[in-house]
């Protein structure tokens, strides 16, 4: 008979065996995705598909040739930190006063906020769509950008929010005391001391503009199409181009699938609106 | 010159009143302590005085220039905070340094003024330090430091020291008062520790409910305290508060009744006070002695002794259901249960009129 | 003389959430204001005219085929919506599709949640490989299952059929529905797992410990504390997955196109095609009406258990 402590070990041992396989189960398609990148097209869709082969770099050396990565990636870019970046200017200080001043109505205006994102966008497509096009706004990076910034804003305000409420009144009041400005005590003493959380915030917008895939499919065509909209172009049954569409994949999801692994214990507050934290 | 004046203050809280209407008077030098039970306001009206709140009506003169309305730089104060507040990114050079940068003094004066605190506060080998990296009483030390290098008027403390153990107290409490002479500065402390009030203070302010109940010197305080809430306030353990009712009263003094029937003439003020009315007799444990049951003003059975080494205390539970306590020895012993006659030493007792106010005494009257 | 004053802790409750006239100056009031004003105004015209746009279209006929004939027909458009051959079709497929996922990823989520808070060799690279799927554009999602797995022909799911003597299934022919189904779950699972082993850390110790001093097996613990334990998180990704599940798009819009028929249409993609499809916004507006509706409700109970959060002490 095992002893307590070695059947501990192998309840563990064998616990672990399964989770590895559940892990690498799942990880599965994103491994044959990376993989496939690396096949020439017949390869790519060989029967049955081949574990090994002769791997080649072409799909990613000519992937702005093929299919001019680099415009619909630089889209991706501009929207994504564009949006970020004016959310967080308006985001900040909306989230300083609502930590700092508390009234009777904060919890409200919060709340309220954080239902304008659980608005189906299919609600208000028709409109917004109309009136972009009616402001020659459709297929603009600024068009995309703005909505982008509406969506988000409120996850960005309620983060910050959190964040701030952590930080001790009375450092803020020392340096009041200690003769800064409003804008002295925002920026020298209350932004570094929450630095960690406003980069979750910063790392959480990116990735849910980065990944958005309504407005922009919907509201661009060529000239502002982000990477989302390009890939859904590969869905046209035109051609197999199984090998670039994987290249381009790869590429496209790397940035926020590394940004992700960084950052997964702060996102959870993000991404669960507060409620666990 | 730092004379602090206070006209009238008020302050509410959307319909509660916290302060309701201080006048005080702080004097260069002083180092004043706020005391008080939880909720008093002692607080609330330091960061009036800081400008951390606004005043919802009243006056503030530093020498003569009022400062109700300034932003709390403006007004030449500095404060230590109850947990010190420290800039956590900042080393403790940065965190003393950061209002003379923002008052954008020349680098070299900052450099010789954070020196000179840190000098004076052996904080020289932490300069470099971040907070987190260093203990309690250290903390406490920069936070200190950053408000000497300002070369403030007066100094404020918001309980300074509530937030240190026993030992690191009692360490941090003579340093304070070190400072205070080395410093000469104003210095106004708020404290709800009535040791700290007596020991540091040159000037007791006794805060009940928004309202000052006394001011004068510790000492004044405490053997003349003006009501029955500042004589039982002040002094460890507790003043003793025995009912009795007023029977006569004349130039020798007055003449009480307690609750057992024991009889007492007080050299006390009475005249005001008509027969029958009702008073609180209050006296302290130092000034009760154990005596023999036959020639005692009253007995008692003896509850709890707790024995401390140099004096032992004693509660005395009287017939009547109130409970004495009594300083004895250290070497007293006696057992549960026993009773014990006690006498009072009558010209160190207080006497309180029915609405709690001290009665003055008869030598006090005659000088 | 025990008299009742107020303690500490209240007066800095009051002093937190006084109201403009006691607690905090005009002037203070007026910046915070002011700092919060640009962005409740954006918020609120985001929310408002699109939406009263909406409401208004669905009101009139409006077909971008027919411009100029938009009179006012009351609720003809919601009528006809309902009545489509679609709005059944898209109704079920919405439920089916929520309620399926929902299942699958809070169901696993818990179960895999469990085995990866154990503490085994290699937990970190394990937690990095089950949240990924996550952070992977939708898109690439829908495409990579649709041609690099499920292909009946060159697919690796093809491939596991035959190695295993069967004849491979074209799901996206044969289960269209399910097909979808099984790249949104995978999609959404990684959330779940993340949001419930983040609750799972937060498991009291020594609560278990007692309980396990008090005779409990592992079954009796997970039934007593864990899961009551859980419950919260749960419900909160049971409410977000909700919310954000009934807008699909993507996927549908990616790989079939809410065919074949009706069969993966659900309420967003309905809604989609009549307005840049057919181009009735009328009938659209209607759809997207019924669509704010139903999140609506979902979103009632999502913002009680937030607002709690909120005002939980910490």
């Amino acid at each position: 008979m095992l002893s307590l402590k070695q059947r501990r070990s192998l309840t563990t041992a064998l616990m672990g065996i399964l989770a590895w396989g559940v892990a690498l189960a799942i990880f599965f398609p994103i491994f044959w995705m990376l993989l496939t990148s690396f096949k020439t097209e017949i390869d790519a869709f060989a029967t049955p598909p081949q574990l090994f082969f002769t791997p080649t770099l072409e799909n990613y050396t000519l992937v702005n040739e093929r299919s001019d990565y680099f415009h619909f990636a630089w889209n991706s870019v501009v929207v994504s930190f564009g949006s970020t970046i004016i959310g967080m200017l308006l985001a900040v200080p909306a989230a300083y006063s609502m930590a700092f001043f508390e009234t009777k109505r904060t919890k409200a205006t919060l709340l309220w906020m954080l239902s304008t994102k659980m608005l189906p966008p299919v609600g208000v497509l028709v409109p917004i769509y109309l009136l972009f096009k009616d402001l020659q706004m459709l297929d603009t990076r600024i068009g995309l950008t703005i909505i982008f910034t509406l969506i988000n804003l409120p996850i960005m305000i309620w983060m910050a929010y959190t964040y701030f409420k952590e930080i001790p009144k009375e450092v803020l009041e020392a340096a009041r005391m200690d003769g800064s400005t409003l804008f002295q005590e925002i920026w020298r003493v209350l932004l570094p001391m929450s630095k960690g959380g406003l980069a979750s915030t910063v790392l959480l917008a990116l990735i849910l503009s980065w990944n958005e895939a309504f407005w922009s499919l919907n509201l661009t065509a060529s000239q502002a199409a982000p990477l989302t909209a390009l890939i859904a172009s590969y869905s046209s049954p035109e051609g197999l181009f199984w090998a670039k569409l994987s290249a381009v994949s790869t590429l496209a999801c790397a940035p926020i699938l590394i940004f992700g692994w960084i950052s997964q214990k702060q996102l959870v507050r993000g991404l669960s609106f507060g409620a666990v934290k | 010159m730092a004379d602090l004046t206070i006209k009238n203050l008020k302050k509410s809280f959307g319909d509660v009143e916290i302060l309701k209407g201080i006048n005080l008077n702080i004097k260069d030098h002083e180092f004043v302590v706020f005391v008080g039970p939880s909720g008093c306001g002692k607080s609330t009206l330091l960061r009036s005085i800081a400008g951390l709140e606004e005043v919802t009506s009243g006056h503030i003169y530093l020498d003569d220039r009022e400062i109700t309305e300034l932003a709390p730089a403006k007004r030449d104060l500095a404060m230590v905070f109850q947990s010190y507040a420290l800039y956590p990114h900042m080393s403790v050079r940065k965190n003393m340094s950061f209002a003379l940068e923002l008052a954008k003094e020349p680098k070299e004066t900052i450099k010789a003024k954070v020196a000179e605190a840190a000098r004076i506060l052996e904080l020289e080998p932490l300069l470099e330090r971040k907070p987190k990296e260093l203990s309690g009483g250290q903390r406490q030390r920069v936070a200190i430091g950053r408000s000497i290098v300002r070369q403030p008027k007066v100094f404020l403390f918001d309980e300074p020291l509530s937030n240190l153990d026993a030992a690191l107290r009692v360490q941090m409490r003579l340093e304070l008062a070190r400072l205070h002479h080395d410093l000469k500065a104003t210095m106004i402390y708020v404290t709800h520790d009535q040791v700290e009030a007596m020991t540091l203070a040159n000037k007791v302010v006794v805060l009940n409910q928004g309202q000052i109940e006394q001011v004068g010197s510790p000492m004044e305080l405490y053997h003349s305290p003006a009501n029955r809430f500042v004589a039982g306030f002040l002094g460890m353990p507790k003043m003793s508060f025995l009912p009795a009712t007023v029977l006569a009263c004349d130039h020798q003094g007055t003449r009480i009744q307690l609750e057992d029937g024991a009889t007492l003439t007080l050299p006390v003020e009475g005249t005001s006070l008509r027969k029958d009315s009702r008073v609180t007799l209050g006296v302290r444990p130092e000034n009760i002695y154990v005596s023999d049951p036959a020639e005692s003003h009253l007995t008692g059975r003896l509850d709890i002794a707790e024995n401390l080494g140099s004096d032992t205390y004693c509660y005395v539970k009287t017939g009547t259901g109130e409970t004495l306590t009594v300083r004895t020895p250290g070497n007293f012993t006696c057992n549960f249960g026993q009773q014990i006659g006690l006498s009072l030493e009558l010209d160190q007792c207080h006497l309180f009129d029915d609405q709690d106010q001290a009665l003055p005494r008869l030598e006090q009257i005659a000088a | 003389m025990e008299t009742k004053t107020l303690d500490a802790d209240a007066i800095r409750t009051m002093q937190d959430t006084a109201p403009t006239a006691g607690g905090v100056s005009k002037q203070k009031a007026r910046v915070s204001r002011l700092m919060v004003s640009p962005s409740v105004l954006l918020l609120l015209l985001w929310m408002v005219v699109p939406l009263s746009m909406t409401i208004y279209f669905s009101l009139i006929r409006y077909n971008l085929l027919y411009p100029g004939e938009n009179e006012y027909v009351g609720l003809e458009n919601f009528r006809f919506f309902v009545t489509d051959l679609g709005f059944m079709a898209g109704m079920t497929n919405t439920l089916l599709l929520v309620g399926s996922v929902l299942l699958i990823t809070v169901v696993f989520g818990v179960l895999i949640s469990l085995l990866i808070n154990l503490a085994f060799w290699g937990q970190g690279i394990v937690r990095i490989l089950l949240i990924s799927p996550f952070f992977i554009m939708p898109t690439v999602n829908a495409l990579v299952w649709k041609n690099l797995l499920l292909h009946p022909v060159s697919g690796v799911f093809a491939a596991i059929w035959q190695f295993f003597g069967a004849q491979p299934i074209d799901w996206f022919s044969e289960f269209p529905l399910f097909s979808i189904i099984m790249i949104v779950s995978w999609q959404w699972l990684p959330f779940a797992i993340l949001l419930l082993m983040t609750a799972l850390q937060s498991l009291d110790q020594e609560q278990q410990e007692a309980a396990r001093l008090d005779g409990a097996g592992p079954w009796a613990l997970f039934w007593h504390l864990t899961l009551p334990h859980l419950a919260r998180p749960i419900a909160v990704v049971v409410m977000i997955e909700t919310i954000f599940l009934l807008s699909l798009f993507a996927e549908i819009f990616t790989t079939t196109g809410g065919g074949p028929g009706y069969e993966t249409t659900n309420l967003a993609y309905l809604i989609y095609s009549q307005a840049l499809l057919q181009f009735d916004v009328g009938l659209a507006s209607a759809g997207g009406l019924i669509a704010v509706i139903l999140a609506n409700i979902a979103a009632f109970f999502l913002v009680r258990v937030v607002g709690k959060s909120l005002t939980d002490k910490q």
